[in-house]
């Protein structure tokens, strides 16, 4: 792992999680014992104060559950988070004091807000139950300044979620997200239920609410369009584990892994002069119970040969660029 | 939190946080206000005593002097049937509040918590519901004596787990949602996630079904009450009426038919407001 300048806000080291996985009929037959599922593979990040780090990959690739295990909502079944260097997993941290420096942000607005408590009421609550203002004038002021931060009239506060539409309500997830006043927000794909002409709208919010209150974000995508728009690092992830982590410019200009290739070549390319090389990825990411042996894309791979089906792969460093590939870093 | 939003000035009036009346609530109300009025102002007007026997003025058909005519007894059936509705309503207040009450509380911690508590409890709840509904009232209320007591307790007992049942399968949904995961990152407690966050979003199935309970109930009452172990004679109670008149029913058919009826009005009174409450209670959006 590369040096970095700063030291991180937060910090993940050497993250995984495993569920346990229910017998079911098959494994009662067979006489098997279920295979874990492996969600989240020995991941490491860091984030400094003030960046915002992209987290992308496919759907089931781990990186909701990632998010979960930082904030909290997870026990990782081994490796440790830390938060300004103390230890915020595992046994014996102070959850309130958590909850007060690191949120999260969800995908669905629709269920994403208790659909019985109106905006004033949801804002109301964690500025009451952390006793972060006291008084209804206060409190009342702190519910009106949130709203207005988030692009939000305060005088829609009395209304209940159903009259928002989805940005509006995402934008309440964010303003109730901020009444704690965190430091790390985990952004866990906020845009991808919403329009595209919506997405830009939030992505700008996220981005201007980054710039005025230096915040620092792990934002959770499918759409590296999207990551590249408010990232300034990016980490790739496939099946539990990140296979490259760059800069997001570099991770654009020069992807190393074979699967940031394919993902970036299936981007729509608005200029029609540029071509890109077709990397197409053939069939589905295995089942992450039983991953393959060695390189955990090598059944995927058109570069894959037998020293990836044989080994699996560490993260391969160039600078701040890291590649899980044994062809990374080779061209030049 | 309510004076924090009528205190500001670009608030609305809380207009959309009346009840908004539907057709089957209001119908459903209207006929409850109906029902309790007959049932606690009629004994005041009714010139007669639900209790006094009279064997001059005995199976007088409906008329002007008894409008429901009168017993085998010479007692009045409209005052019975009305005396008779004030320890129905009683009874099957009690037993639906009591087991609603115990029963949600079980769904709720069962179905929030899950694991070992969840496994504990619905375990106890299928034992309980493996016997049949009225072998087991019977069987407590045979045991302990037929008294009131003892069928609030024998009621509670037993329905207690319907409730445990429809909020714990609310509540496993309800659980799943992401308000209920960022109230949990928000640093809120278990208790205050549970009744403000979980509970009003999964408790409207049970509030339903407690109307239907009431139904339920004093059918069951009626059905306890014939067999001895409910309420006891010279109590007026429409199951005991209904099974009373049933000698009499081609020469005396008023004696059965009017608590009869007492028992289908009120079971439509309260499916209707079951029903209003349902739309009512359902959140938008």
């Amino acid at each position: 792992m590369p040096a970095s300048t700063d030291t991180p806000l937060l910090e993940v080291r050497g993250l995984s999680k495993t569920f346990a996985q229910r017998r079911s009929l098959s494994h009662i037959v067979m006489s098997q014992a279920p295979h874990p599922l492996q969600a989240v593979r020995n991941v490491t990040l860091t984030l400094a104060p003030g960046e915002t780090l992209g987290l992308v990959g496919e759907s089931g690739c781990g990186k909701s559950t990632l998010g979960r295990c930082i904030a909290g909502f997870h026990e990782p079944t081994e490796g440790t988070v830390f938060l300004r260097g103390e230890k915020v997993s595992g046994d014996g941290y102070d959850r309130q004091r958590l909850s007060r420096e690191l949120q999260m942000i969800f995908q669905d607005p629709y269920s994403s807000l208790n659909p019985r408590l109106t905006v004033a009421q949801a804002l109301e609550e964690p500025i009451r139950v952390h006793g972060l203002r006291r008084g209804r004038g206060e409190i009342a002021d702190r519910v009106d300044e949130l709203m207005s931060t988030v692009g939000l009239p305060p005088g829609l506060k009395s209304q209940l979620p159903h009259a928002f539409s989805g940005g509006q309500r995402q934008r309440i997830s964010i303003a109730r997200a901020l009444a704690l006043e965190p430091d790390v927000i985990i952004a866990d794909e906020p845009v991808s239920a919403l329009d595209v002409s919506i997405q830009a709208q939030i992505l700008n919010l996220f981005e201007d609410l980054r710039s005025r209150l230096g915040l620092t974000y792990l934002f959770i995508a499918h759409d590296l369009n999207v990551v590249r728009h408010i990232s300034q690092r990016i980490a790739v992830m496939y099946l539990g584990e990140i296979v490259e982590i760059a800069d997001a410019d570099q991770l654009f200009e020069d992807p190393q892994h074979p699967y940031t290739r394919a993902l970036l070549s299936a981007l729509p390319q608005p200029d029609p002069t540029r071509r890109t090389e077709a990397v197409s990825l053939e069939g589905e990411p295995p089942d992450p119970s039983s991953p393959p042996s060695g390189c955990a894309f090598n059944v995927r791979c058109p570069l894959a040969h037998d020293a990836c089906r044989a080994q699996a792969q560490e993260l391969r460093w160039r600078g701040d660029h890291g590649a899980r590939c044994i062809e990374a870093f080779k061209r030049d | 939190m309510t004076t924090t939003i009528t205190e500001t000035p670009t608030a609305s009036p809380r207009q959309r946080r009346l009840p908004r009346l539907n057709p089957p609530l209001t119908a459903g109300l209207a006929m409850l206000v109906i029902l309790l009025a007959a049932v606690l102002l009629g004994p005041l007007f009714s010139p007669y005593d639900p209790l006094k026997v009279d064997f001059a003025e005995a199976l007088r058909p409906p008329g002007a002097v008894h409008w429901f005519g009168t017993d085998n007894l010479g007692r009045d059936v409209l005052t019975r049937v009305l005396a008779a509705g004030l320890v129905d309503l009683q009874i099957a207040t009690v037993c639906v509040v009591l087991p609603f009450l115990i029963g949600s509380t079980v769904g709720a911690v069962a179905g929030y918590f899950g694991g070992l508590t969840d496994r504990i409890l619905m375990r106890i709840v299928d034992i309980l519901w493996a016997f049949p509904f009225y072998v087991l009232v019977i069987a407590i209320v045979g045991t302990l004596g037929p008294s009131t007591g003892n069928m609030y307790l024998a009621f509670t007992l037993v329905v207690w787990i319907s409730f445990a049942r429809i909020v714990r399968g609310e509540v496993l949904s309800v659980r799943q949602s992401e308000y209920v995961m960022a109230a949990r990152l928000l640093g809120y407690s278990h208790l205050r996630i549970i009744l403000r966050h979980v509970l009003p979003n999964a408790i409207t199935p049970a509030i339903v079904y407690a109307m239907a309970d009431v139904v339920l109930t004093i059918l069951a009452v009626t059905a306890l009450s014939f067999l001895g172990l409910g309420v006891q004679p010279p109590t007026p109670e429409w199951g005991v009426m209904i099974a009373d008149g049933r000698n009499f029913i081609f020469d005396a058919w008023w004696i059965s038919t009017f608590p009869g009826f007492a028992i289908i009005y009120t079971g439509i009174a309260f499916t209707l407001l079951g029903d209003g409450l349902d739309d009512l209670l359902r959140p938008k959006g």
